[in-house]
């Protein structure tokens, strides 16, 4: 246990040390998932066209 | 060989091959980062000067790499976007503006958390992040150009001139910052440069390093897939493969 | 095309520009106007102590140039982009890229050269001492003109963009970060009495890199926003 609050105290620099890790965390996950969710929209989008598309010939 | 350039020059070639390639890069950059992490705070030992403080080393050198790396590929992809005209490399150009931008503001945040518990303030006219700043200028302009001009095509080829032009420019940046450090500063010693690293620290450094370029690999792929697809939404492949699913 | 041929169609250009830009009276004069106002925010911010103004001066100077150097060079291109002619003189054979160097010279006499005698005429203004006056002369000469050449890129880039002053800035600034460095740098060096040779050679080695390789861009530019 002790090691374990010695680990996350960083020496007095737990701050700094986390916080710069916790930012390089995040940026790399949103570096992943922003083009992640853009794909899957535009995905989406072509898909419901296609699928419109797809009625208005069967009514036809 | 120059017939394989040429198929995976094609947009619906390189969207398979990015497919197929991105899991490898994504996986194996997972596995590097876990083990370089671990050498990061349990194998490495700490710094007699800085103490645990410089366990940020980690993040930042490897981001202030990235930083330059990504630039010069970005420069790299617009020019054979202007010589070949090919549409794959304007979207690897495009791709790797965010992700440098993003690797910048890294090296800048995480020098400035470092910088705060070493020189005691925020931030400090040292020359590496002077320079990293002016980099992420050079980033935000060339984002803000894309952003601007609508047609693609136009888009790509204008900010491959502005990614050349900025190649150029770097090294006199770089050079004339750090002249103009030494000039104003003196000869204090930048707390962020260790001139003699030892090996147990090195070899963590490295693999973190690795491990960012392979990140970096994999997001570029993604992000190159995501903006062929836009480009190429009309065409005729990306409605078999992506809309109807029609297996190659 | 004969070297006869270049050099006629490179001064009419040249003329026509600055014919252009001299009927054009308050496109001319208001940088300079602005500049003066800048200039003039400083004292007042700063207070109007004499060390403390001749101490930031040189910077005050440069930066300010910078600026409404920016603000000129939105036009460079636009007019001739929006009335087509700039497509016709692009599109003629071999005479792209002498129509740049006669459009970035013409910005040059008609923005730079006016802001050099400025300059001059403020120095004392910001008690900027005489020798000092004389080496921020030299780095306006040779740093004046690479402000034009990578203006016209950023130009050439933008031309027909929505908001295209501000994204030039964006682009320009980070370019000239250098020029500004070596140059006030130069004229500080002059005000203590120190040598200013090597940042003079580095400004100049700055701008024939500039001369020689922006008009390339520049020209590519263009064409890569006519093709649209």
């Amino acid at each position: 246990m002790e090691q374990l609050e010695n680990f996350f105290h960083m020496g007095g620099y737990g701050f700094y040390v986390w916080l710069s890790y916790g930012i390089t965390l995040i940026v790399l996950l949103l570096n992943y998932v922003m083009p992640r969710t853009r794909e899957k929209k535009l995905v989406d989008r072509l898909n419901q066209i296609s699928k419109m598309k797809g009625q208005g010939e069967n009514e036809s | 060989m120059w017939k394989w350039i040429t198929k995976y020059a094609s947009p619906m070639h390189f969207y398979l091959l990015a497919n197929r390639l991105t899991p490898w890069f994504g996986w194996s950059a997972a596995v590097l980062f876990a083990v370089g992490l671990y050498g990061a705070f349990f194998y490495a030992p700490a710094d007699y000067q800085q103490g645990e403080s410089f366990r940020i080393i980690y993040i930042h050198v490897p981001s202030a790499w990235m930083s330059m790396f990504v630039y010069m590929v970005m420069a790299g992809a617009g020019a054979a976007g202007l010589i070949w005209k090919t549409k794959v490399s304007d979207a690897v150009a495009r791709s790797c503006a965010p992700l440098g931008a993003s690797f910048t503001f890294l090296a800048l945040a995480t020098g400035s958390l470092w910088g705060k518990p070493m020189w005691g303030t925020w931030w400090v006219w040292d020359a590496r992040l002077t320079s990293e700043l002016i980099l992420l200028f050079l980033y935000l302009g060339y984002i803000a150009l894309q952003s601007a001009i609508d047609d693609r095509r136009t888009a790509a080829r204008a900010g491959a001139i502005l990614a050349l032009v900025g190649v150029v420019n770097i090294p006199i940046i770089h050079y004339s910052v750090i002249w103009w450090n030494t000039l104003h500063q003196g000869p204090t010693i930048s707390k962020l440069d260790s001139p003699s690293i030892h090996i147990d620290m090195l070899i963590p450094l490295l693999v973190m390093a690795l491990a960012f370029n392979l990140y970096f690999a994999a997001m570029v792929l993604i992000r190159a897939r995501m903006e062929i697809v836009e480009q190429e939404k009309n065409s005729k492949w990306v409605q078999e493969l992506i809309v109807d699913k029609v297996s190659v | 095309m004969t070297r006869v041929r270049i050099l006629n169609l490179f001064s009419t250009i040249l003329f026509r520009d600055l014919l252009l830009g001299v009927r054009n009276q308050s496109e001319l004069v208001n940088p300079l106007i602005f500049f003066i106002m800048v200039i003039t925010m400083f004292p007042l911010s700063i207070g109007p102590e004499q060390s403390a103004l001749m101490q930031i001066s040189p910077a005050i100077v440069w930066v300010a140039a910078v600026l409404a150097s920016n603000l000129t060079i939105d036009g460079i291109f636009r007019s001739d982009y929006e009335d087509g002619s700039l497509e016709q003189m692009i599109l003629s054979p071999h005479s792209g890229f002498t129509l740049v160097m006669a459009k970035i010279l013409a910005h040059w006499l008609l923005a730079g050269v006016p802001l050099i005698i400025m300059v001059l005429m403020a120095g004392p203004f910001l008690y900027l001492p005489d020798y000092a006056l004389q080496t921020l002369f030299y780095t306006l000469l040779l740093g004046t003109p690479v402000l034009s050449l990578i203006g016209a890129i950023a130009g050439g880039l933008t031309m027909g963009v929505r908001s295209s002053g501000m994204l030039q800035a964006l682009l320009i600034l980070p370019l000239i970060m250098p020029l500004l460095i070596f140059s006030v740098s130069a004229v500080n060096n002059a005000m203590k009495g120190l040598p200013v040779t090597g940042e003079l050679y580095f400004l100049a080695a700055i701008l024939v890199l500039a001369l020689t390789l922006a008009p390339i861009a520049v020209f590519s530019a263009l064409k890569i926003r006519l093709s649209e």
